[in-house]
């Protein structure tokens, strides 16, 4: 096996890990806090299956921001959107045989790459133009977009421009799962392709990018308003159960 | 009237470009050693300050999940930037709510996170030294909790969650505010936030029972510690000599009366504002809270309505229950606790008021939301009632309502300006600016609707917009209570 297959087979690993046990970390974090106090941001729904509805459209279409700025929105949405088909569409690497939905929006997920770049494009601009938004930037802000941008684009550029061997991408994730391990391709935009992906994983339980499972344990749009009825009392023991959205 | 410039009033609210530490002066006067040692903090700066901080900084997130997501979650999108009223009229970026939480989250990133130990530059970590202590000071007093912010966040990160905790860091180093920790120590002892003992208060209520009378012929009573009555009225002190807000007291006993309704106020609870939680402190807030639980309990009465007072029905209406409760003494079939507005607006439906709306055709009206009252708390049992009933009471006793337009009021509603323990007269600049957003909301239905008169259901709210709106070349007496103009409009008498 060569060195370069040796080393991207250890970080996999090492990635998938530190991705995996940093979140459940984090999470299990998030849960067990007490919230002291009822503090949602009101008008909020009165009911537990009204708090699941405000959550499912905060998720999905990004309610708050919509309300807030008509152009972060934009690109943060279709960034977000398209993320979710760039990374369903690369369950056919993960997969074999490739599930049937996974093979059906193949297409979209392809072009989907275009927006998604467009989208951290339109976001980057912005926190390079908008005199308010640079002041808030820390160098990480602007990394961590040049980091999204660059796996977009190198994954273009596989798709596009200098076809990769893809089968042997393949062989070596369903290597990696299996513990059957295969050589990795020594192609020049794989390896930065991966090795971007491979930070970013690592870097996900560490950084900013917690408001993805952070905004579930949000308690201004997790709560109910209820505290005339129900009175909170809320211990370490109970917050696990009062926590879950 | 005083060394700033008050900002000029635009025909379109525009977000200013950032014009760096602007407002790094304004900070308040410093909590003095008495102040500071009567509500169990240190008198002066400790020795160890740093590490006292940082432990406290870890014990306030490990036991607040809001804080913990917030502090980890943010992304730096930039969707508050132009929200609160402060970056508005002080085009300070540290009034940005993003930039005020960093003041904070530089901190916690260098000692809480892995990032922040072995790349502060990188994540913009900082340590925490006098220069971040003195910023913390300054900003984290510009900052009003009116959750404004949170409104438009997409993780509903609560800036005053976070200044709730920089202040209570603050306190517990030392280096308190002298307003509301001064004011929190009065209400503790005396029981309200004036320090008006029961004496000065009876004396008081009786002077507004003879001017009732004078004015109307009608004999409506004004009681307090009276035991056995139904219903305990607590109300922000400033109710019983502020203008307008005396106006609304005066309201609140009409209704009582005409409805029949036994009630009294409490000379020990004399206060419904809770600076507790301006200053981020559970233990304080606590010990306010339970001095109406004790009321309550000594007075024997079945209900606790709350008068009109912004954060104090916050506190009320989201946390009583919590700091206080169980209140299973008290009638089930109503509300706990109740605000006034639902008692007026109840009777109003089930027609047991007699309004005369023309009572009031001197004044043409618009409405406040109070920040607190609108995303912090409810009234009625529909969501966003605290926007529909108000309203309700305001147009049952007036003929002439006019909104102000939609994205300075309901949720979108800006803060006086004067809220969350800054209505300090050493904060006037800030306030004069704060308020900036909502007279520009102010004067466009002015101009449009030839409006007069503005109510609010909130003390800070009423002696704020009493003050500043001179600076913006209004009358100081155009904001109204709303039970004022019930008490304009309501008949009295026995027709019922």
């Amino acid at each position: 096996m060569s060195l370069l297959t040796i080393a991207f087979t250890l970080l996999f690993y090492f990635a998938t890990a530190t991705l995996l046990a940093g979140l459940a970390y984090r999470i299990r974090l998030y849960a067990v806090t007490p919230a002291p106090l009822r503090i949602p941001t009101t008008p909020a729904p009165i009911t537990r299956s009204g708090v699941a509805r405000r959550m499912f459209f905060e998720v999905t279409l990004f309610n708050s921001l919509f309300k807030s700025n008509k152009w972060i929105w934009l690109f943060g949405w279709v960034f977000h959107a398209a993320l979710l088909f760039v990374l369903l569409r690369h369950l056919r690497y993960f997969t074999d045989p490739v599930w049937s939905w996974v093979n059906l929006i193949q297409p979209i997920g392809k072009y989907a790459a275009f927006a998604m770049v467009a989208g951290l494009a339109g976001l980057w601009a912005r926190r390079l133009l908008v005199d308010r938004v640079r002041y808030i930037s820390s160098p990480s802000d602007h990394l961590m977009l040049a980091l999204l941008i660059g796996i977009g684009l190198t994954g273009l550029g596989m798709s596009y421009v200098a076809h990769t061997d893809i089968v042997a991408v393949k062989a070596f994730f369903l290597g990696l799962m299996y513990f059957d391990w295969q050589p990795m391709p020594a192609d020049p935009l794989l390896v930065l392709h991966l090795l971007m992906v491979a930070l970013l994983m690592i870097i996900f339980p560490f950084s900013k990018l917690l408001h993805a499972p952070g905004v579930f344990f949000s308690p201004t749009r997790n709560q109910v308003d209820n505290p005339r009825e129900k009175r909170h009392m809320p211990t370490r023991e109970t917050a696990a159960t009062e926590s879950a959205g | 009237m005083a060394d700033f410039e008050t900002p000029a009033l635009k025909p379109y609210p525009e977000i200013p470009p950032i014009e760096i530490g602007v407002m790094a002066h304004s900070k308040p006067f410093v909590a003095k050693e008495d102040h500071q040692q009567k509500i169990g903090f240190p008198g002066e700066l400790i020795d160890n300050w740093q590490q006292v901080a940082i432990d406290k900084m870890g014990e306030l997130v490990d036991n607040s999940r809001g804080l913990r997501v917030f502090l980890d979650s943010c992304v730096k999108c930039g969707a508050c930037t132009d929200k609160c009223h402060y970056y508005l009229g002080t085009s300070d970026p540290n009034n940005m709510p993003v930039a005020r939480q960093d003041l904070f989250r530089s901190v916690y990133r260098r000692y809480f996170t892995l990032a922040g130990k072995y790349f502060p530059a990188l994540v913009g970590a900082r340590d925490l030294d006098q220069g971040v202590l003195d910023e913390w000071y300054s900003y984290f007093h510009q900052c009003s909790q009116c959750r404004r912010c949170s409104v438009y966040c997409p993780y509903g990160i609560d800036t005053a969650e976070i200044s709730m905790a920089a202040r209570e860091i603050m306190d517990t180093v030392g280096v308190g505010q002298k307003y509301c920790n001064e004011i929190i120590g009065k209400a503790q002892t005396i029981g309200n936030n004036l320090g008006l003992p029961e004496p000065a208060l009876a004396d008081t209520l009786e002077g507004l029972e003879e001017d009732i009378e004078d004015e109307t012929g009608v004999t409506v009573r004004m009681p307090l510690d009276e035991k056995g009555a139904d219903v305990l009225l607590v109300t922000p002190s400033a109710d019983f000599f502020a203008e307008p807000h005396v106006d609304g007291l005066i309201g609140y006993a009409k209704v009582f009366h005409q409805a029949g309704l036994s009630w009294t106020l409490s000379s020990y609870a004399s206060e419904a504002a809770n600076f507790g939680m301006f200053i981020g402190s559970y233990d304080n807030m606590q010990k306010l809270a339970l001095r109406v639980r004790e009321a309550a309990l000594e007075l024997g009465v079945k209900r606790i309505v709350f008068g009109e007072c912004g954060h104090a029905w916050r506190v009320a209406y989201s946390f009583l229950n919590t700091l206080a409760g169980p209140f299973d003494f008290l009638d089930p079939n109503y509300p706990i606790p109740q605000h006034v507005c639902e008692v007026t607006y109840d009777l109003i439906q089930r027609n047991a008021l007699k309004l005369d709306p023309s009572a009031n055709d001197d004044m043409v009206l618009t409405f406040h939301d109070s920040c607190n009252v609108s995303r912090g708390s409810r009234m009625g049992n529909f969501e966003g009632g605290q926007f529909v009933i108000p309203r309700a009471v305001i147009k049952a006793s007036c003929n002439n309502f006019y909104d102000m337009p939609s994205d300075t009021i309901g949720e979108a509603t800006f803060c006086c300006g004067g809220g969350g323990g800054l209505l300090t007269d050493d904060l006037v600049e800030l306030r004069v600016k704060g308020s900036l957003p909502r007279m520009e909301a102010l004067k466009q239905v002015v101009d449009d609707h030839g409006v007069t008169h503005m109510a609010a259901i909130c003390a800070i709210c009423k002696s704020q917009f009493s003050k500043v709106l001179p600076y913006y070349g209004f009358e100081m007496d155009q904001v109204v209570s709303v039970h004022q103009l019930v008490s304009n409009a309501i008949v009295l008498g026995n027709e019922h």
